[in-house]
Parts: structure tokens; sequence; C-alpha cells
């Protein structure tokens, strides 16, 4: 008894697996498949069950020396090589190195009658075959549940299959089994009857026009595992999964600061600028000058040799770097040298899952030190406002995970409340700046304001600021002097630092406009 | 295809128990090359044979061939007319190919699977 339970069970006391190889799915799995059992995949037509089963056998022959062998009842030989081409598997190579096996099984209904008793054996020696041209430690059958609109005979087929899981248990094969998704149950014929020891759904749905895949682990005998649906994509590197989800708030903190590259908004922040690794949003209307204070942001940390990485949801890289060079800023040398990269695509593009993976995907290739989100609100046009806000959760637990500063601009409509965001999300950022039009006369000007900013002492100021074409020039904010103690004023407050010695029209007045209950309402 | 036309230079073997049954090759267009997959000698398979010879005397006298694969001694040569049950009957001339699966027992059904008699409206 002793010795069985040290022999089944694995180095953390649950059951052995045998890792798929898969980003992502390990974690889920919490190690992967369970060793010498078989595991059902299901899902409709076009979920991707071929593709992870395939995978599968693929990642099992060239990461961990596992042969293995490839039933198809659905797909020859050669369209499954050529179907897995695009995702860089190369499965003629596998085949002639002996480390990969694919059988066509087709069992065409018009031209076999039956008459009388039968059983599967032909399928079990193809199957022993091919296990033992390669050694095989790992089989995917690719749906097997095929059979059954081959054969008439139910009866024979279920335990004809119920055999053939029981004989692949005995073989210590790690395997695979595929099945469509049935109306109301996990697979058409109920083979969750007869594979049960792990479960996987895989989701393709398409929501709003926009087509989300998902995948969620059903059941997993004698383990513990995710049971979250996460989101995956299949692309030119297979699949991946994001199991986002499945972190905490147990992030280290650093409690760096770092320059925004605007000495009197640092000076608003307590002197030092913002926390490394903190979420930091930028909120405000149309045209206020969100995306040039992340541009000014961005600039400064390339500056101090810092990689970033920009995604614009409204802009091309190129506009981006023309509109820039307007306030002084000139972004194609970072780009140039490596430190700035950016990456434009409209938000109905794709699904926010595949938005997310984009983003996860840049940022495990560039490793950045800053990711910036221009703006996040659009995300919602690609999925509805919950599904914005739960990505965004993801996003920032995922970006804080790795100690990167995320920052994020968000545009508030006209007639919403000001300190609110479309998506939810003002709670959870650690720093929250405001900007705002301010009209008086005939002018209209722009003014910031730091809502929130943990942990550290913050100014209580509505700076107004000009965008002029050597940057931002934050002017002094009058009221605050006269009216009201601001709280860094004891501090060294820099009027300006891209201070040009023109006198800005009409600056006093502007300043004065920004009366006390302005600061009221903002607060 | 590979795997048909190794097929063809290769004869299989028939099952020992069962006798082998060939019947003179005659050269004219109306010979039925029949193949039947087993594996082992089980009581299903010796059945199947029984019930196929019986069969082929009684409505092919004197123009068949039957051969018996044996797939526990030529595991490879399932692959070729793709065999997925066990016993399988599979006919090769004339064509078009078909697949009569099953022990053979109900003659009338193997008939009409064979196309030696016009299938009955379903029952």
């Amino acid at each position: 008894m002793k010795q069985l339970t040290q022999r089944d069970s694995g180095v953390n006391g649950s059951l052995p697996k045998a890792a798929t190889g898969i980003q992502g799915l390990d974690e889920v799995t919490g190690g992967g498949f369970p060793r010498g059992r078989p595991t059902l995949i299901c899902g409709s037509a076009g979920a991707g069950k071929t593709l992870l089963a395939m995978e599968f056998l693929v990642r099992g022959a060239t990461k961990y020396d596992e042969p293995g062998v490839f039933m198809a009842f659905e797909e020859t030989a050669s369209d499954l090589t050529e179907n897995v081409r695009s995702l860089g598997f190369d499965l003629e190579t596998l085949i002639e190195e002996k480390r990969l096996v694919v059988d066509y099984v087709r069992v065409e209904r018009h031209e076999i009658d039956e008459t009388g008793e039968y059983d599967l054996e032909g399928l079990f020696i193809r199957l022993a075959c091919a296990i033992d041209t390669v050694g095989a430690k790992r089989v995917v059958l690719d749906t097997i549940e095929n059979l059954f609109s081959g054969l008439r005979n139910e009866g024979i087929l279920r335990s004809e299959l119920r055999r053939l899981f029981g004989w692949l248990k005995d073989r210590g094969m790690t395997a695979v089994i595929t099945a469509e998704r049935g109306d109301g149950t996990l697979t058409r014929h109920g083979l969750e009857e007869y594979v049960s020891d792990c479960v996987i759904l895989l989701d393709h749905r398409v929501v709003e026009q926009t087509s989300i895949r998902r995948l969620r682990v059903v059941k997993y005998r004698g383990t513990s595992h995710g049971t979250n649906e996460y989101p995956f994509l299949i692309d030119e590197n297979g699949f991946s999964l994001l199991p986002i989800t499945s972190l905490g708030l147990q992030h280290e903190v650093s409690s760096e600061r770092f320059s925004t590259g605007i000495a009197a908004l640092d000076a608003m922040l307590g002197g030092k600028g913002f926390y490394r690794g903190s979420t930091i949003l930028v909120s405000g209307t149309a045209g206020t000058g969100k995306t040039s204070l992340a541009a000014y942001i961005v600039d400064a940390a390339c500056g101090r040799g810092e990689r970033c990485l920009y995604f614009s949801f409204e802009e091309s890289p190129g506009q981006l770097v023309r509109n820039m060079k307007s306030i002084g800023l000139d972004l194609k040398t970072w780009v140039d040298k490596g430190l700035l990269e950016f990456h434009s695509s409209r938000p109905t593009f794709h699904g926010l899952e595949m938005h997310l993976a984009t983003i996860h995907k840049l940022v495990d290739k560039i490793q950045p030190t800053m990711v910036v989100v221009d703006p996040i609100g659009s995300l919602a046009e690609a999925g509805n406002r919950r599904d914005a806000s739960m990505m965004l959760i993801r996003l920032i637990d995922f970006l804080k995970l790795r100690g990167i500063t995320a920052f994020f601009t968000n545009l508030t409509s006209g007639g919403e409340a000001i300190e609110k965001t479309d998506v939810h999300v003002s709670s959870l950022v650690d720093a929250w700046l405001l900007i705002r039009d301010i009209e008086s006369g005939s002018m209209r000007s722009r003014a910031m304001y730091v809502l929130k900013s943990r942990g550290m002492p913050h100014s209580n100021e509505l700076r107004t600021f000009l965008l002029t074409n050597t940057g931002f020039e934050l002017l002094e904010s009058t009221i605050a002097s006269r009216d009201i103690r601001s709280e860094t004023s004891g501090e060294a407050r820099p009027r300006r630092i891209h201070g040009t010695k023109r006198p800005a029209r009409g600056r006093g007045d502007i300043a004065e406009t920004a009366s006390p209950e302005d600061i009221e309402d903002v607060r | 295809m590979k795997k048909a036309a190794k097929l063809d230079k290769q004869p299989p073997l028939s099952l020992q128990d069962i006798s082998e049954q060939k019947s003179p090759h005659q050269p004219d267009a109306d010979v039925w090359n029949l193949r039947l997959y087993v594996a082992g000698q089980t009581p299903r398979s010796i059945a199947a044979f029984a019930n196929l010879k019986r069969l082929c005397e009684e409505h092919l006298s004197g123009r068949y061939n039957i051969e018996v694969v044996d797939l526990i001694k030529h595991p490879q040569l399932a692959a070729g007319d793709q065999i997925v049950a066990i016993p399988t009957l599979v006919r090769k001339l004339p064509e078009p190919l078909r697949k009569i699966v099953g022990d053979l027992r109900d003659t009338e059904r193997a008939l009409v699977g064979l196309q030696l008699r016009p299938a009955t409206p379903p029952d």
C-alpha cells in the first residue's frame, strides 16, 4: 500500500504529470496532463482541439524526448502536416526522425456493411504497431467519435472504446482524446463517461462580432487545478494560454521613484515622481494632452536607457512620432535605438483576450520597464465594459508582478463625471492624474491635478499648463499660494521647466479662473 | 498508397488452421477477389471464414479467391485497407471496393453488402 502510494504520487504528493510544453497550460494544470492516463479535450468545431492535441505531441517529441502517435480520424496525414505548418510544426521531419507517427484512419459508412459480431481489434493492432515503431509515450486520438458515424453498432463501439482506454492506460500511454461538443453535454457520444481523469473544454465564441477563445479545466481527478476560463490564442508559435487570473496580490513592491521628465510634475508628486512598477492613470476629456503626457514620460524613460512599450489604439506609430515632434519630442530616436516599441492596432481588430495576449507576448519579448496603453477606454469597444475591466485587472496584475510601470490614459467623455473611468479601474490604480479644460472668456486652457498618488505626499494644486513646441509648461498656481495652503508649498516648486522666456499670453487670467470651486469640483 | 503497393508484392499468409482456400484462377473478368482480415484464430474469425466460404460456394462457385490476412502476424497491413474492425471482409474485385464487418452470420445482409443481391427497403 505504502509502495503503491509512493509510486503513484508525484513530487508534490499529487499525480505524476506529463508536461504539455504549452505556454500557460502547464501552470493551470499544475504540471501537465495526467501521466499514463487519457485526457479528454472537448469543444465545438473550430475550437482548436486538433491543434492543442498536435502541439502536445510535438512538444513531447521535441522538448521532453517522448515520441508520439497521432491517430487522425478526420484529416489525412498530409492535410494535418499542411495545417500545422502555420504553427511552426514540421511534422515531416519529426516523422522522418521516428519521433512521431501519423496514422490516418478512415471509416466510411457508405462503403461498409455490418453483419454480425465484430470488435475493433484492427484499430488496436494499428495503434500498437504505431506505438512500437517509435517507442511512443504519448498518443492522440483525434476525433475518435468519428467511429460512431462510420459504424452502426453503438453497443460494440462503446464497449470497445472502454477497452481501448483501459488498454492505453495499461500500456502507460499519456493519451489525449478529442471529442466534439454535444448538445448540452461535453461530448456528443458521452465519452466523458470513459475518460474521466482529466477533461478540458475549449470554447470559441463570438461576442459582438469579436471572437474569443477560452480553455477551462472541467475536471482533473486527484489534483488541484485552476477552475477559471482562461483565454488562449493560436498563432505562429502554437498555443498560448494566459493563466493571469491565478496571480494574486503578492507582487514585490519597489520604493524606487522615477522622474516624469517634467520637473514641475515631479514636484507635485513629492518631488521625486512616480513609484517604479506602479500603475498610473491619466484621465481627461478630449484634447487635453493625455497622449502628450504619456509620450513625455516615455521620452524621459528612454532617456534613462529604459525600454518602453507603447500600445496605441488610436494613432499609428508614424502619426504619434510626427505629432510628438510638435511638442519637442523626438521619439524616432528611441525607436531607432530599440528602446521604444510602438504597437498600434484598432481595439476592434480582435478580441480583448487577443489584445491581452499580444501585450503579454510583447512584454515577454521586449522586457520593458514601462508599458503605455493609450487609451484604455478603447478596449471596452473590443468587448463589453465588464470584460474590459476584467482584462485591465489582469493586465495590471501581470505588469505589477513583473515590476513594470503601467501608464494608462483614459478619455472621459463629455457629461460623465470626470473622476470616473468607463472601465472601472480607478480603484486599482496607484496614481491618478486628471487633466481638464477650464474655460474662461474666450480662452480654454488645460489644468492638471493629482487626484491620488498612493504612498507619497502630493500636491493638491490644480495647475494650469501649456503645451508648447518645447513641451509641458506648468504655470504657477496663483490660487494655491493665495487662498489655500498648498500641501507641497514647503518644497521647492519649480514654476516651469521648458520655460520659455516669453510670457504666456493671458497666463494670469487662466490661473485666476481656477477658482476654489473648481478645485472642490475636481475633488 | 505505398502500403497498398507493398501489400500486393507480399502475399499475406492465411490462417493455419483454417484451410487455405483458393479456387483455380480464371482469366475472365468475372472473378471475385475477396480478402478477409482477422486477428488470430478467434471463434469469431473462424465463424466468419466458414460463413464466407459457404456463401461463396453457394453464389460464386468457381469464380472467387479468398485471401485471409492475420493482422496479428502482419499488423502493418491494417492501414492499407483501412481496417478498424475485425473481422472485415474486403471485396477487392469487382470494383468498387466494398467492406463488410462482422462475422457474416446474416447471409442475406452479407449478400446485399457484397452487392450480390439488391438492397431491400430498410426495415
